[in-house]
């Protein structure tokens, strides 16, 4: 069984921070479809559409029928692990520094064999179920899990460089005087994060909950306006070096189009807290995460942005919020490039409205503050990039993924 | 020969008299007027580096800044409210310079205000404050002080669940300075000139009704007034000259005899 992981340290402030390494990172087009499966945690390998044989490595024809109609599909991850072998060193830096490494050979039962990572959990010639995950490189490389879960497996030496665990991180929570900030400062907290910071604007104005916000175990109110520059960088400067995982919580969901809308002062407010708010969060905290993706357990690890699932596709009802919405989506995927290099991940959450009173017009089903941040914790305890919360953001994507130009005009409507 | 304003920069130059800054510092931090949240707020100020000594501008140092018309310690035009909206210069740019100079006369509530924070100046004490300090003179500025200057920013505008609670003026009070002293304006310490639970006053905010109604003017968010004699200053109050602007912020100083 997985030993539990045990508190970091204070680190020695005499010690050379470790510097990020990246594995070998290159994949092929046609393998990305594994890194597409691997960003929303599904398990997906080429299937032929002319023979059904299920393939892997991913091919540009099927080695049996040699049809080149090889769409990937999630299949099921059942399989055996033949052999084992623990590598003790490597001539590749990043696996270098990481020894002994186990890795193994599985055969699924619906037929490939994987050369696989291998959780500390699994023994040679047991039952496994294979995992694709997204390594150091932002590429997907595929584990081997035991069939049943156990307390800490999330704990593995092995498992943990392919995800964000808050369990021992500190989090930094932009702005907490939300319900859903408030629900993201509680999940944290009880998936193990060891300081919650909570970003609190305008600290003159009460807000709800503003109390109980502060009994919340290892949180740790921190003065915070992510539409100010000299807010984030006087806040990056006390704590930056200290954020693992920074989750931006700062939201401003205002109904109306883009026409009807009297004047630019709404929009204004929209961009400077969403999309400045987002470079603002990404200058100042970003180049320190980055410096710091290898830095022991509690490495930097993930930059999560809660993001409308109509950046996607516009929502006209709240057209001008999709809109800045969709300017956060594309910063994020800027940025998912500037981090890789210190593998730290962006994760981007996708939902649908929330059940809050700027949504109160809309009719159900809508998201509780509560779930989003419940589904944030699982992603980062799954190394995800892209999740997709609830039964809107799954619908909307669905739709989006088979007819774009229907689902354009039915949310028009 | 010695004109008026020559023995005025002596004056100034030998210390006879004093300047009193009563501004505040545009920060960041400095709280706006708060609205419900679904109609249109005020920007709070915001700078942005242009270039610091940097690649972005090797030898000088700039910033761009925002903000909104009543943000920091400002000046309300008459047409900042629909009762003053078709009066003629009406508005920052328009409004005759000289109006930018004005005596002033300070009435003291700071004990007053420190016991209820929803302390009203009433008729009564604007005429207590007369039997003590001499008639308003006509064209003089009123300036209430509280000492709400000096509390820190979550006291200062003071939220609760029914809204802001600070000291302002009942709208009796208003209606006789602007129609029996004729006076020039109301500043205030405060966030607005009215008080902070004025929305349920009839009419609801008397200081901007009456006093914009009438041409007149309103300086909110001033700082010092704690340094100010009861009568004797002398107020320079140029905003900003921005075309039909409702306000602006402005640098206000208070200028004071010492004593010989």
């Amino acid at each position: 069984m997985t030993e539990p992981l045990i508190r970091p340290r204070r680190k020695d402030p005499l010690k050379k921070t470790r510097e990020p390494l990246l594995p070998q990172g290159v994949r092929s087009r046609t393998a990305h479809g594994l890194t597409a499966a691997a960003a929303e945690g599904r398990f997906a390998l080429q299937v032929c559409a002319g023979c059904g044989l299920a393939i892997y490595p991913p091919r540009d024809a099927c080695p049996r029928c040699l049809s080149s109609r090889l769409p990937f599909q999630d299949v099921p991850p059942g399989g055996t692990l033949l052999a084992e072998t623990t590598i003790r060193t490597s001539t590749d830096v990043y696996f270098r520094e990481r020894t002994p490494w186990r890795i193994g050979t599985v055969v699924l039962d619906c037929g490939p064999s994987f050369v696989a990572h291998l959780h500390g959990d699994v023994a040679e010639g047991t039952r496994v179920r294979l995992s694709l995950r997204l390594d150091k490189s932002g590429n997907a490389v595929a584990i081997a899990m035991p069939e049943q879960s156990s307390q800490h497996q999330g704990d593995d030496v092995q498992l943990r460089e392919f995800t964000c665990d808050p369990k021992f991180r500190r989090v930094l929570i932009t702005d907490g005087r939300t319900a859903i900030g408030q629900a993201m400062a509680r999940a944290m907290a009880g998936a193990g994060a060891s300081i919650v910071f909570v970003g609190i604007a305008d600290a003159w104005k009460p807000f709800p909950g503003e109390t109980a916000l502060r009994t919340i175990p290892g949180a740790e109110v921190v003065s915070l306006d992510i539409t100010d520059s000299q807010s984030v960088a006087d806040v990056a400067g006390e704590i930056a070096h200290r954020v693992d995982i920074l989750i931006n919580t700062a939201e401003h969901p205002r109904a109306g189009g883009i026409m009807h809308r009297h004047g630019l002062t709404i929009a204004h407010r929209e961009m400077d807290i969403r999309y400045f708010g987002l470079l603002r969060l990404a200058q100042y905290f970003g180049p320190t995460m980055r410096a710091r993706g290898a830095d022991g357990v509690n490495a930097a690890a993930a930059f999560v942005n809660l993001l409308s699932v109509h950046a996607l596709m516009n929502w006209p009802q709240y057209g001008a919020f999709s809109a800045a919405e969709a300017a956060c989506l594309s910063a994020a995927q800027a940025l998912r490039a500037e981090l890789r290099g210190g593998g730290v991940k962006v994760l981007n959450m996708f939902a649908g409205p929330l059940d809050t009173e700027w949504f109160q017009t809309v009719p159900p089903p809508k998201l509780s503050p509560a779930a989003l941040a419940n589904a944030t914790v699982d992603a980062l305890r799954k190394g995800i990039e892209d999740s997709y919360v609830g039964d809107i953001a799954q619908d909307i994507k669905a739709r989006l993924d088979v007819q774009p130009k229907a689902l354009e005009r039915e949310l028009g409507q | 020969m010695t004109t008026a304003l020559t023995a005025f920069a002596v004056a100034l130059a030998t210390g006879r008299i004093r300047v009193i800054d009563l501004t505040h510092t545009l920060t960041p931090g400095f709280p706006t007027i708060v609205m419900p949240p679904e109609l249109g707020q005020c920007a709070p100020f915001r700078m942005e580096e242009i270039s610091r000594y940097d690649e972005r501008g090797p030898a000088w140092y700039w910033n761009n800044f925002t903000m909104g018309e009543h943000t920091g310690t400002h000046f309300d035009a008459p047409i900042h409210w629909v009762t003053g909206k078709e009066l003629p210069n009406n508005a920052v740019d328009t409004i005759p310079p000289e109006h930018f100079l004005a005596p002033a006369c300070t009435i003291d509530c700071a004990a007053e205000s420190a016991a209820d924070a929803d302390f009203v100046l009433t008729i009564p004490f604007v005429q207590a404050w007369e039997a003590k300090h001499g008639r308003i003179p006509s064209q003089s500025w009123v300036l209430l002080r509280t000492d709400w200057h000096k509390l820190p920013p979550r006291q200062y505008v003071n939220l609760s669940d029914d809204g802001p609670h600070s000291p302002g003026p009942a709208p009796d009070a208003v209606k006789f300075l602007v129609e029996e002293r004729d006076v020039h304006g109301f500043g205030t310490e405060t966030i607005g000139t009215d008080a902070g639970q004025a929305a349920h006053f009839t009419p609801p905010y008397p200081a901007h009704h009456y006093m914009h109604g009438r041409g007149r003017y309103g300086l909110q968010c001033l700082a010092n007034l704690d340094q100010l004699p009861p009568t004797g200053t002398l107020l320079l109050t140029a905003p900003l000259k921005i075309r039909q602007g409702s306000g602006s912020p402005l640098r206000v100083l208070a200028l004071v005899e010492t004593k010989p």
